[in-house]
């Protein structure tokens, strides 16, 4: 076992590496793959009836007036997800028509159309209400353990938060409903975890008050570690079986929850300790 | 002390499987069927939303200049004449409500399976305003002075919608009838010309007919529309989302499995981790899935792919309160107290960490329920509800089968816990 608050470099670093190849695959992929619950357009699931190549797709949809094919990807055998620009109401019965043509057999299972106007508002009212959430969730816990801790909290939220969208921009996964969702989770997860720790802290304290509170939180993390990777451990269980086995929505959907259930995991351990007792720390040496 | 223990032990168990029991296979109470209906019953379960069961889900905003003008009496307005049109044609169980805040003003129409989206959208958008017209553009009636609309045939077999007017329509209509004999009186709906009829003498009826290129099925859309209302304004697609039934059946089946093996596995972590004390934990998990599931399915709340999400992250807070506790107890049997003594302390101390980390989690979900929107309500509704429940079935029930089992005199602590 090593000494967290000794390894404080290392352990910082880590994060921080993601954090940087996140800014690089920022810049270098152009910025982060937008979906059209941000952008807005619209996306089908088409099923084929046939094998089918990509360029056939967009052959088929590209000619009708005012829709063009962003993006095509195949979704299983013999079925495909489509991306296009906003099939307003009177032009969608031309791609169905244009589908027919080029497939006979194909149909679309799913449609999913937001107006461009209207995904902006999502993320609005999806940014105020998790703004809100954390600032309560904060107030609570700087009212039950202290004021350094409440601010660890939120450095611990931050690096949560950063890494997600790292990871999507290094792996240009798509930015879309999925994504509050795994916001949502890494918050609720990572908080969740550092309250425990938190806990631990706020008791040892109270049992060895001899030695520092770096020491403290060290002895703390170790001590709760156990209950975090096992936490995880089950957590993870039930997600990679749901990734596994899950259709295709339900898989875009798992993959965020385990990055960031690993994630709130790691801040949980490693950092939020470490942002407390360098607070408290700060604060003494005033 | 022990057979005392066993038989609170036994008690509990049965009791867990009762609730287990009538979660998957519903309640019959001998003259009320279905008291309480099987979770997964198709009919009386628990509610699927459009993205399992399949469905469309389509917005609507109102098609005007300014927004800021639609007042909000004209958007429950025209959720009375959309809950209309859906009922007449037979769309009971859609769901209409409006979403109205400073800057939006909307309407959301969820329709379940089975319907083709396109043509809800045409019927239900349009503002099927009538307007009878004299020669010179000037409006004598409109669709507010009709009763009632419906869709018929002439003696000669041309299909017609036939008007019944109001007793206010029905003297302006001979009114105008009276002034235009030998004119035309023209007929618009949504501006759009129907027909002109001559006129050829006062007509004091109170009924009229519309003729015009009608087939039997757009005659009996269009007297649906002027039956239930005219909209204050056309209504235009904002967004609009389907997902097909076999994508959705697919979808909730592959979830489940996927739920219960994930559920499964856990378990087994739990047992091999845990001994004793994770078969304890698994009975407590097996009471909180039986719970939330009676609860999503008595308050009629609706499971959707993200409130999956929000029931996985709180089957990871149930397992995890106790390992927690489970963890807390195995630090003390290490500095020697006795069994009984280690299970208490463990509780007493493991409490406050799950309280609080609990209680954060209950603000989140309540924040995210009242101001959030779409996806997320689903989650934050999910959360809400395990979270309450999993206090419960992880602290209460774990410690009152943790309590009898050390009253089973069982005293080596291998089996609690590895």
């Amino acid at each position: 076992m090593f000494n967290i608050i000794e390894k404080r470099k290392i352990l910082f670093t880590i994060p921080c590496i993601i954090i940087l190849a996140g800014i690089i695959c920022f810049f270098v992929f152009g910025g982060l793959n937008t979906d059209i619950d941000f952008t807005g357009g619209t996306a089908m699931e088409i099923e084929l009836g046939e094998e089918f190549n990509e360029d056939a797709i967009r052959d088929a949809i590209n000619p009708v007036e005012g829709v063009t094919v962003s993006s095509v990807q195949s979704s299983g055998d013999q079925k495909a997800i489509v991306k296009t620009t906003d099939i307003p109401q009177d032009k969608f019965e031309a791609v169905q028509q244009a589908l027919k043509t080029a497939f006979p057999e194909s149909e679309i299972i799913s449609r999913d159309s937001v107006s461009a106007t209207m995904g902006k508002e999502m993320w609005l009212n999806a940014a105020k209400a998790i703004i809100l959430a954390v600032i309560l969730m904060l107030v609570y816990i700087g009212f039950r353990f202290d004021l350094w801790s409440g601010l660890a909290a939120i450095c611990a939220l931050v690096h949560d938060v950063l890494i997600v969208i790292s990871v999507y921009a290094i792996f240009q996964l798509p930015i879309n409903s999925t994504f509050i969702a795994a916001l949502l989770t890494v918050l609720g997860y990572s908080i969740n975890a550092t309250i425990v720790v938190f806990d631990r802290v706020r008791e040892n304290s109270r049992l060895i008050r001899k030695q520092s509170f770096d020491s403290i939180v060290n002895t703390s993390v170790w001590q709760t570690l156990g209950r975090s990777i096992n936490t995880t451990v089950t957590t993870l269980i039930t997600l990679v079986c749901l990734y596994i086995l899950g259709v295709t929505s339900i898989k875009d959907f798992m993959l965020p929850l385990i990055i960031s259930v690993v994630c709130g995991c790691y801040s949980s351990v490693f950092l939020s300790g470490q942002f407390w007792a360098i607070f408290k720390g700060a604060k003494k040496k005033q | 002390m022990k057979a005392k223990s066993i038989t609170k032990f036994v008690i509990a168990c049965l009791l867990t499987a009762i609730v287990a029991y009538v979660a998957a296979y519903g309640l019959n109470l001998g003259f009320i069927d279905k008291f309480i209906p099987a979770s997964f019953d198709n009919d009386f379960g628990i509610k699927k939303g459009f993205d399992l069961a399949g469905g469309s889900v389509i917005v609507f905003e109102p098609e005007v200049e300014d927004l800021g003008a639609v007042s909000e009496e004209d958007i429950s307005a025209a959720v009375a004449a959309l809950r209309l049109r859906l009922d007449s044609n037979g769309l009971n169980e859609a769901l209409v409500s409006e979403q109205v805040s400073d800057n939006q003003k909307r309407l959301r129409v969820e329709i379940p399976a089975v319907t083709d989206p396109n043509e809800a959208i045409e019927y239900l958008g349009a503002t099927a305003s009538l307007s009878f017209k004299d020669p010179d553009g000037k409006e004598v009636l409109n669709g507010s002075h009709v009763e009632e609309a419906i869709p018929t045939s002439t003696q000669d077999g041309k299909i017609v919608v036939q008007l019944k007017f109001s007793g206010e329509g029905q003297s302006l209509f001979s009114e105008a009838t009276a002034r235009l004999v030998g004119q035309q009186l023209s007929i618009y709906i949504d501006n759009n010309l129907i027909s002109s009829p001559k006129v050829n003498e006062a007509i004091n009826s109170d009924t009229c007919i519309i003729e015009g290129d009608f087939d039997s099925e757009s005659a009996k859309l269009l007297a649906n529309q002027i039956t239930s209302g005219t909209l204050p304004f056309a209504l235009k697609p904002i967004s609009q989302n389907s997902v097909g039934a076999q994508l959705g059946d697919d979808a909730l089946n592959r979830s489940l499995m996927a739920g219960g093996i994930g559920l499964i596995l856990v378990m087994l972590f739990m047992v091999i981790m845990y001994r004793m004390c994770g078969l304890i934990a698994d009975i407590a998990l097996i009471g909180y899935v039986s719970i939330v599931a009676l609860i999503l399915n008595g308050f009629d709340i609706q499971l959707t792919l993200p409130g999956i999400a929000g029931i996985i992250l709180t089957i990871g807070t149930a397992v995890d309160a106790n390992v927690v506790i489970f963890e807390r107890i195995k630090e003390e049997i290490k500095t020697g107290k006795t069994l009984r003594a280690s299970v208490d302390s463990g509780f007493n101390r493991a409490f406050t960490a799950i309280i609080d980390a609990n209680i954060t989690t209950i603000i989140a979900a309540v924040v995210l329920w009242y101001f959030g929107t779409g996806t997320i309500i689903g989650f934050a509704k999910t959360l809400f509800i395990g979270t309450i429940v999993s206090m419960f079935t992880a602290i209460i029930v774990t410690k009152f089968l943790l309590r009898q089992l050390v009253g089973f005199g069982i005293k080596n602590p291998k089996l609690y816990s590895a």
